[in-house]
């Protein structure tokens, strides 16, 4: 039983003669799940709109029947869930969905967790009274992992309503199914509300909404992870298991830093090798929806380790004379920590690329604003009506930043701008009232006066800042962003109609820049006068927790020791490096994700070698186990002093997440200070390369599993790819690097992308702290 | 079901039948006398003479009862059950099993593995299917949940081998493709109700 969590308007409902207590305007449907109250509902996703496709949901409320997904509750609601009438209706609803549906449950992927088997048995369908001639459906594969069987397919929409209103890439859509027409004779003969939906069934199917046949995604598998039947299933998995017949391990996602909470579903390799393999990975679809790194790159396991004893030997010999240990943010919250404790006690410098900036600037944030961290999180910022997003190429950083974007503009009847020096296609597609920016590199400091100058109350803001602000010409701000000033003006008005909760998405371009400081003074300002709350995206996986747990070093000197990276000795997960690690999805330790919440994941499968906490045993004073560190995190950084068996894995049945805990954040009283003013000449001109992962590519490990196909290389729009050629050599001021030029048909403009998930590349050595960097591109 | 039957634990008051035997000798000259009237009467060679005939018939009339184990076998009841048969389907020779997975499910001593993939004529495809005969206990579970009538359970009670291997891949439980119209149904666990068509409903069709 799942405490009903008490918020300001709570109000008294009934149902079924009991009484509860709900949020008022929320939907009957969400308002009875969250008291434990089971409505039936197939169509329904919590987070989107409700698409009354299938009509089950159907309750009777103060004598009148309603749709228990599309009605909010209001107090004194008196509802019932089942009376003789609905009952007939929903049985009816449950015939019509077995009307030609193929007998095939032996071999769906689907069954045993199928809801229209769940269904027609919860309704007791033992007959069938409704006949039509069936239509003739081909199975198609839409992308490299979305495999569609429409024969299987029951039109709820649920797909199409996640692809639109949370991932955002609106890549499938009903079409039609050139289906027999219904006889009239039925709408007298069958419940109303069923001869509708059928009637709507009847004519549709799912398909790619740009009219091929293959979507234009970001393969994130969400169409699939939502599919009540068998219907969508990912390319890779059909036909290899049945759903009983697979172990669900509670983890996190190893990739983006949004900490999403998965589940590996594990079982026996096959006949000839029973080791354990993960065959997918699932997710709570009503709750949180996983970005395609999350869904598919889940099998980069090392599976070659062994104990090793002259390898293990060698490792603690060389962290005893290391001077350096070089790591990335693909490390849970323990191994950062003994490595902190390594440099605790023994002098070793940490030195950390990916996170370092990011620490930088959140110790400024601390400083300016007193804070010890930034106020938002993903879910509070879906419950925002106005997001902005600067610094961050959303579509390639943060999916879930990404996903509570579109989710504001499509829920919340919100609005957004979108600052970012790279053009991108799909953005705009989000809502009516979301602004792009294709500003020049150099100008993030215009932007964050733009947003002062829009959004702030200019007599809470200091004095000189004021006056700067006060000194730009009309609209001169808006221009020098490369705005269409007028036109902008005109809209912004509408966009701020009824506008009460902003948030900012601050991404990882801010925090390398060589104006940080001003950049946070700006951020400081924007929470201080305008309300906006602040979401941070660390730059990859757990960077936050790196951030907060390690003192990193801002440069590597002498003997290194690599975790996952290079150096003169290799610590590696991925199996090639002197001495083997074990793999996320092979060890059990937390994460601390972009929401500020510390959650625990779990070993999926087995691993024979020496873990990182046998290395701290042999050098220092260890516990004899990793996650004997949980309770040991830093708790003057927010971390709490709990176990790791204490912390719960779980989401209550109102989409609460109870996973492990969430960062203390302490509020210090501090003045905002004065922003210094920008140089609006101090722009990148010529050719500008953007140290960016193309979407579903975060790390070597993403890359190592075998359904992530993206491919390390320099990203282009289709007119730059044109003129670059096949392959391009790049020169940047202190080295050189020859890839494969590969178009991105989302990106716009002349600034490409180059990845930087393959360690081995070393990019980050290439750009160093600044995403953006002025390069000679040659034709390779 | 109830239970009344188990509970009546009084035997004596039950409907037992006695047979109509004579009294046993209770005194040792009673004994005596049974011991000699049974020497001397002529039936020890009744018996002989059966014995002699029979000689007779197996070894020059041809009419030998004798079961040459184990080449030559007797059939043994269908409801009985042996190493598992996989049985195809009589018009296309196809095998039966759609690899649903059922009966690796229901096997209580977990011995029944397999794999399956997605083949090119978009069906479910059994690539590989072993039982481990080791740890079967024969209960029939697998044939009874079987909802193709793929899996029986088949003639051969041996259950010794010299290797474990020999009898328990797909292939070899699998009728011969050769042998299949020595293909027989299977009347035992998990075969069809004889009254099974009484206890379906129909359902329309538009056709």
């Amino acid at each position: 039983m799942s405490e009903v969590q008490i918020v300001d308007n709570m109000v008294d409902i009934t149902i079924d003669g009991v009484e509860y207590k709900a949020k008022e305007g929320e939907y009957i449907l969400n308002a009875a799940r969250a008291n434990d109250v089971f409505i039936p509902a197939i169509c329904y996703l919590t987070r989107c709109s409700p698409t009354l496709a299938c009509r089950i949901c159907l309750v009777e409320v103060d004598g009148k029947q309603v749709y228990a997904c599309n009605s909010k509750v209001k107090a004194g609601m008196n509802i019932t869930v089942d009376t003789p009438d609905i009952l007939t209706e929903r049985r009816a609803m449950m015939e019509v969905y077995d009307v030609n549906h193929p007998l095939q449950c032996g071999v769906c992927d689907q069954s045993g967790e199928c809801e229209l088997q769940n269904y027609t048995l919860e309704l007791q369908v033992d007959s069938q009274s409704y006949s039509i001639p069936d239509t003739k459906r081909e199975t198609a594969n839409w992308s490299s992992v979305l495999h569609y069987d429409p024969g299987l397919c029951i039109v709820c929409e649920r797909c199409t309503t996640v692809c639109k209103d949370m991932i955002g890439d609106a890549a499938i859509t009903t079409a039609k199914r050139g289906g027999e027409a219904l006889d009239k004779s039925w709408k007298d003969n069958m419940p109303k509300d069923a001869y509708a939906m059928w009637n709507k069934l009847q004519k549709s199917v799912i398909a790619p909404s740009n009219g091929t046949g293959s979507t234009d995604c970001s393969d994130c598998g969400e169409c699939i992870a939502v599919c009540p039947v068998g219907a969508l299933v990912s390319r890779d998995f059909v036909y290899t298991s049945n759903a009983w017949d697979l172990k669900r391990i509670p983890a996190v996602s190893a990739h983006s830093s949004d900490g999403f909470a998965i589940y590996y579903e594990t079982k026996p390799a096959g006949i000839e090798d029973r080791t354990e393999k993960i065959f997918r990975v699932t997710n709570e679809w009503n709750f949180v929806s996983l970005d395609g790194a999350a869904r598919f790159a889940y099998d980069f396991e090392n599976d070659t380790a062994s104990k090793d004893e002259t390898a293990f030997n060698a490792g603690v010999e060389a962290l005893t004379k290391a001077e350096t240990i070089r790591f990335n943010s693909l490390i849970s919250n323990e191994e950062a920590l003994m490595l902190q404790t390594l440099k605790e006690k023994k002098g070793v410098k940490l030195y950390n690329p990916e996170v370092r900036p990011f620490q930088k600037f959140l110790k400024l944030y601390n400083e300016a604003s007193g804070a010890s961290l930034y106020n938002g999180s993903t879910d509070t910022a879906l419950k925002c009506d106005f997001a902005v997003s600067v610094g961050g190429a959303l579509r390639n950083d943060s999916p879930g930043l990404k996903y509570a974007f579109n989710n504001i503009q499509k829920m919340n009847k919100g609005a957004g701008l979108y600052f970012h020096p790279v053009g991108d296609k799909l953005i705009p597609t989000f809502g009516k009232s979301v602004e792009c920016f294709t500003h020049k590199v150099g100008l993030e400091e215009a932007t964050l006066y733009l947003l002062l100058e829009l959004f702030a109350d200019k007599d809470k803001l200091p004095s000189d800042t004021k006056e700067y602000l006060a000194s730009f010409g009309e609209n001169e701000l808006l221009e020098l962003l490369g705005a269409d000033a007028e036109a902008f003006m005109k809209a912004f008005p509408k966009m701020m109609k009824k506008k009460e909760n902003f948030v900012l998405m601050v991404g990882e371009d801010y925090y390398g820049h060589a104006k940080a400081e001003n950049l946070v003074k700006l951020i400081v300002l924007l929470e201080a006068t305008a309300g906006f709350q602040v979401v941070m995206n660390p730059p990859k996986s757990n960077a936050l927790g790196v951030a907060l747990i390690c003192e990193l070093d801002d440069e590597a000197t002498g003997y290194t020791v690599g975790y996952n990276e290079n150096g003169d000795f290799k610590l590696s997960a991925l199996g090639d490096g002197d001495l083997d690690m074990p793999a996320m999805n092979q060890q059990e330790g937390t994460f601390t994700t972009l929401s500020k919440r510390v959650v625990p994941t779990n070993a999926a499968l087995d691993y024979n070698g020496y873990v990182l906490n046998d290395l701290m045993a042999k050098l220092i004073d260890a516990p004899s186990q990793t996650i004997d560190w949980t309770a040991y995190l830093p708790q003057e950084k927010g971390y709490q002093a709990m176990d790791f068996d204490d912390m719960l894995n779980t989401f209550d049945n109102a989409g609460q997440d109870n996973r492990g805990y969430l960062l203390k954040v302490t509020y210090d009283e501090v003045e905002p200070t004065d922003a210094e003013k920008f140089d609006k000449d101090d722009v990148l001109d010529g050719d500008i390369v953007y140290r960016a992962n193309p979407p579903r590519q975060f790390n070597d490990f993403s890359d190592k599993a075998h359904q992530i196909f993206e491919a390390f290389g320099l990203y282009a729009s289709e007119e730059r790819a044109k003129a670059l050629g096949e392959k391009a050599e790049i020169l940047f001021k202190n080295g050189k690097i020859t890839v494969d030029v590969i178009v991105d048909a989302k990106m716009e403009g002349d600034i490409v992308a180059l990845s930087d998930f393959k360690s081995a590349e070393n990019v980050y050595e290439l750009f160093g702290e600044s995403r953006y960097q002025t390069v000679t591109i040659r034709k390779g | 079901m109830s239970l009344e039957q188990f509970k009546d634990r009084n035997v004596g008051t039950q409907n037992y039948v006695k047979l109509d035997l004579d009294h046993s000798p209770t005194t040792g000259w009673c004994q005596f006398k049974q011991v000699v009237k049974r020497t001397f009467k002529p039936e020890l060679f009744v018996g002989l003479w059966v014995t002699f005939r029979e000689m007779i018939n197996a070894l020059f009339r041809g009419k030998m009862h004798t079961t040459q184990y184990p080449f030559e076998k007797l059939p043994i009841s269908p409801r009985y059950r042996a190493i598992h048969d996989m049985l195809r389907l009589m018009e296309s020779g196809n095998y039966r099993c759609i690899g649903c997975g059922l009966c690796e499910k229901i096997c209580i001593s977990d011995c029944i593995s397999m794999e399956t993939k997605y083949d090119e004529n978009q069906r479910k495809e059994v690539s590989e299917y072993t039982i481990n005969f080791g740890r079967c206990i024969f209960c029939g579970y697998c044939a009874e949940v079987c909802p193709e009538l793929a899996i029986v359970h088949g003639g051969r009670y041996e259950t010794a081998s010299e290797q474990r291997a020999s009898f328990s891949l797909f292939e070899d439980m699998l009728t011969p493709i050769d042998q299949l119209n020595l293909q027989q149904e299977y009347a035992g666990f998990g075969a069809i109700s004889p009254n099974a068509d009484e206890n379906i409903k129909s359902t329309p069709l538009a056709y």
